[in-house]
C-alpha cells in the first residue's frame, strides 16, 4: 500500500484505473452467482432445514428435529428402493463397459467408413432418456409391439410373453435400453483416452513382441486410469439417480419391484406429499452421491501412469 | 505366394471387421429408424407389430393427425418445449459468456471461491432439491410458468458452460486484446466486437448442450409443471403413454417420439463436431 501511495501521480492514477477495470469483473459474474445462489444454494440450505420439519403441502409446517431421519431407518421401501439402484448400477455400468470398449477400440483405429459407424453408435445418446423410454415401452409393448410379437412369429416362444410382467424380463430389458442410449456416450469418453496413448509405446511394445492382450494390459489400461474413472463417475452417478426410464417403462413395477431412490423420493414428496420427509431422504442420497464422487475423484486425481 | 496369401488374409480380415461394424450400426439405428418408419403407418396398421417396419398398406400421417387430437393437442406442447429449449439456449449463452470473460480477464475479491462454487454444483444432484426449488419459483412467482423451468434448466447448464466459455477465453491472446485497447475498445465493445468472433466455437458448444438438455429434461418438467397447458413434450407424451387420454394409441406415441428426437438428430449430425468438443473438454478436465 505505502509504496502505491509513494509513486508517482500518473502511474498512481493507472493503477487505480486498472483496479477500477477488475473490479468490473464482479458485475461480469454476477448474473450466474445470482442464479446459482437462488436456483441451487438456497435450494440445497432449504432441503437440509425442510428435513428437520414435518412439512405438508398445505397447511403449517413444525419442527420435528431427527425424526424424519430415524423414520428413514426403518423405513424398509426406502432401503430396499435403495439396494435396488445399488444392484442396478452395478449391473447397468458393467454392461456398458462391456459394450463401449470394444466399441471404442474399434472405431479409434481409421479405417474407411469409420466417421459413419462412430456418428451411428453415438445417436441414440443425443436422444432423451424420456423419448428412448417412450420409444423402448412400444418395442416391449406385448401386442403391439416388437420383441414380443417377433419371437412369437419366428417360433422362437410358444405365445406372446410380456416382457414388462415379471422382474427377470422387465429388469434386463431396460438394461438392454439403457446400454443402447448409453454405450456411444461412454465409448466417446473412452475413445479420448485411447487417443492420448503415444502410437510409439504400442509400437515398440509389438516389437518386443507383446501380444495384443498383453499390449492391453500392461500399456492401455493404466495409461487409461483416469479416462476410465471419469467414464465410471459419469455412468455411476448417471445410473443412482436413474428414474426416467423406470418410471415411464415400468412405472416402479412389476409389483414396485424397480422403484429407485429417486423414484421412491418422487413419490414421497409429489404423490404422497411429505416434503419434509422427502427432504430427508434427498439428504441422505445427496450425501451418498457425494460421497461417492469423492472417492471417484481421488482415483481421478492419482497421477496417470503404471504403479 | 506367400505375399498373395497374407494379403488375401488382411482383405478376409478388413472385411470381417466392416461387416461386424455395420452389423452392431444397424443394432445401434435400428429403433430410431423402426419409429420413424412405423410413424407413418395408417391407424388400423399401427395396431399390429411392427413387422415389417415400413407402412405396407400405404402411406399415411393419420398417426400425426391422431397424436393432435390428445389432451392441448400436439402443437401447444411442442411450443412449450420449442420455448423452454430456445430460451434457455439464450440465456444460458448470455450468462456464460459474461461469466467466462469475467473469470477470464478480471482479478476481483472472492474470485476464485465463487469459480469453485459455480463448478461444485455439478457434484449435487437437482434431483435431490427439486422440492425446494418448487418452493422458490412459488414464492417469486413463476411457479407452472415456462420462464421458471427456464430460470431452472439455464442454472443447471452453467457449471459446464462457464468452464468451457473461461477455457475459450483463456485461449485468446491477451496481445489480441492490448491492441484493441490500445484503438480505445471499452469493455463491452472488446467482448462484443473482438472477443466473440474468437470464441463462437465455445459458444455453439455450450448453445447445443444446453438446447439438448432441455429438450429432453423430463423429472422436473413433470414436477414443476402441473398444468397441462404447461407440458413440455416429454411430459405430454408420457401422459398420452400412461393412457391419461385414453386407451393408449402406439401409433401417436410413435408420432411423438419421432417429434421428439428429429431436431436432436438434425442438430447432431449438422453440429457433430462441437458436440464431441464438448464431451472432450468435459473428458480432459
Amino acid at each position: 500500500m505505502t509504496s502505491i501511495a509513494a509513486t508517482s501521480a500518473p502511474t498512481r492514477r493507472k493503477l487505480v484505473g486498472a483496479g477500477r477495470r477488475q473490479w468490473v469483473g464482479l458485475l461480469y459474474v454476477a448474473p450466474a452467482v445470482a442464479l446459482v445462489v437462488v436456483f441451487f444454494i438456497i435450494p440445497l440450505g432449504m432441503t437440509a432445514w425442510m428435513s428437520l420439519h414435518n412439512w405438508p403441502l398445505m397447511g403449517a409446517h413444525s419442527f420435528i428435529g431427527l425424526d424424519n431421519y430415524w423414520a428413514i431407518l426403518r423405513d424398509t421401501r426406502f432401503w430396499n428402493a435403495l439396494k435396488f439402484t445399488g444392484y442396478y448400477t452395478v449391473i447397468v455400468t458393467i454392461a456398458i463397459f462391456v459394450v463401449a470398449f470394444p466399441l471404442a477400440l474399434f472405431i479409434e483405429r481409421p479405417r474407411p467408413l469409420t466417421g459413419f459407424y462412430r456418428t451411428s453408435f453415438f445417436m441414440p445418446a443425443v436422444i432423451g432418456f424420456a423419448s428412448a423410454s417412450l420409444l423402448w415401452s412400444w418395442l416391449l409393448n406385448v401386442d403391439s409391439g416388437l420383441f414380443s410379437p417377433a419371437a412369437f412369429e419366428l417360433g422362437l416362444t410358444e405365445r406372446k410373453v410380456n416382457l414388462l410382467a415379471t422382474f427377470q424380463p422387465a429388469f434386463w430389458s431396460i438394461i438392454a435400453m439403457v446400454v443402447w442410449k448409453v454405450a456411444g456416450f461412454t465409448m466417446i469418453i473412452l475413445m479420448t483416452g485411447l487417443q492420448s496413448i503415444p502410437p510409439d509405446l504400442q509400437e515398440a511394445a509389438m516389437i518386443d513382441g507383446a501380444g495384443p492382450l498383453a499390449r492391453f494390459r500392461a500399456i492401455t489400461l493404466p495409461l487409461m486410469r483416469r479416462t476410465l474413472a471419469l467414464a465410471l463417475i459419469l455412468s455411476v452417478a448417471g445410473s443412482v439417480l436413474a428414474f426416467d426410464q423406470f418410471y415411464i417403462i415400468l412405472r416402479g413395477g412389476p409389483r414396485n419391484q424397480t422403484l429407485t431412490a429417486v423414484y421412491w423420493i418422487f413419490n414421497q414428496s409429489f404423490v404422497s406429499f411429505k416434503l419434509g420427509y422427502g427432504a430427508a431422504l434427498s439428504m441422505v442420497l445427496l450425501v451418498i452421491l457425494v460421497a461417492l464422487s469423492l472417492i471417484q475423484l481421488r482415483l481421478l486425481r492419482q497421477p496417470e501412469g503404471v504403479d | 505366394m506367400a505375399q498373395a496369401r497374407s494379403r488375401k488374409r488382411r482383405i478376409g480380415m478388413q472385411i470381417a471387421e466392416h461387416a461386424t461394424g455395420i452389423i452392431a450400426s444397424l443394432l445401434f439405428l435400428a429403433p430410431i429408424v423402426w419409429t420413424v418408419l412405423s410413424a407413418f403407418k395408417p391407424a388400423q396398421e399401427s395396431r399390429q407389430p411392427p413387422l415389417p417396419p415400413w407402412p405396407t398398406t400405404g402411406f399415411s400421417v393419420e398417426n400425426y393427425a391422431t397424436l393432435n387430437t390428445f389432451g392441448d393437442g400436439l402443437w401447444l406442447p411442442a411450443q412449450n418445449s420449442i420455448y423452454v429449449s430456445v430460451m434457455t439456449v439464450v440465456l444460458s449463452v448470455i450468462v456464460s459468456v459474461l461469466a467466462g470473460y469475467g473469470f477470464s480477464r478480471f482479478r476481483f475479491p472472492l474470485k476464485n471461491l465463487l469459480f469453485v462454487l459455480i463448478l461444485s454444483t455439478i457434484m449435487i444432484p437437482f434431483q435431490s432439491i427439486l422440492t425446494p426449488i418448487f418452493l422458490v419459483l412459488t414464492k417469486i412467482g413463476l411457479h407452472n410458468t415456462l420462464t421458471g423451468l427456464v430460470c431452472v434448466y439455464v442454472t443447471l447448464q452453467l457449471p459446464f458452460s462457464i468452464f468451457m466459455m473461461r477455457n475459450a477465453f483463456d485461449a485468446v491472446p491477451r496481445e489480441i486484446e492490448e491492441a484493441a485497447r490500445m484503438d480505445g475498445a471499452n469493455n463491452v465493445t472488446m467482448l462484443l466486437r473482438v472477443m466473440l468472433p474468437l470464441v463462437w466455437p465455445g459458444i455453439v458448444t455450450i448453445a447445443l448442450f444446453a438446447f439438448l438438455g432441455a429438450w429432453n429434461e423430463f423429472l422436473a418438467a413433470l414436477v414443476l409443471m402441473t398444468d397441462q397447458s404447461k407440458f413440455t413434450l416429454p411430459i405430454m407424451m408420457t401422459a398420452l403413454q400412461s393412457g391419461r387420454f385414453g386407451a393408449i394409441d402406439w401409433g401417436a406415441v410413435q408420432a411423438g417420439v419421432t417429434v421428439m428426437m428429429v431436431p436432436c438428430l438434425v442438430l447432431f449430425l449438422l453440429l457433430q463436431r462441437f458436440y464431441i468438443r464438448g464431451l472432450m473438454a468435459g473428458a480432459v478436465k
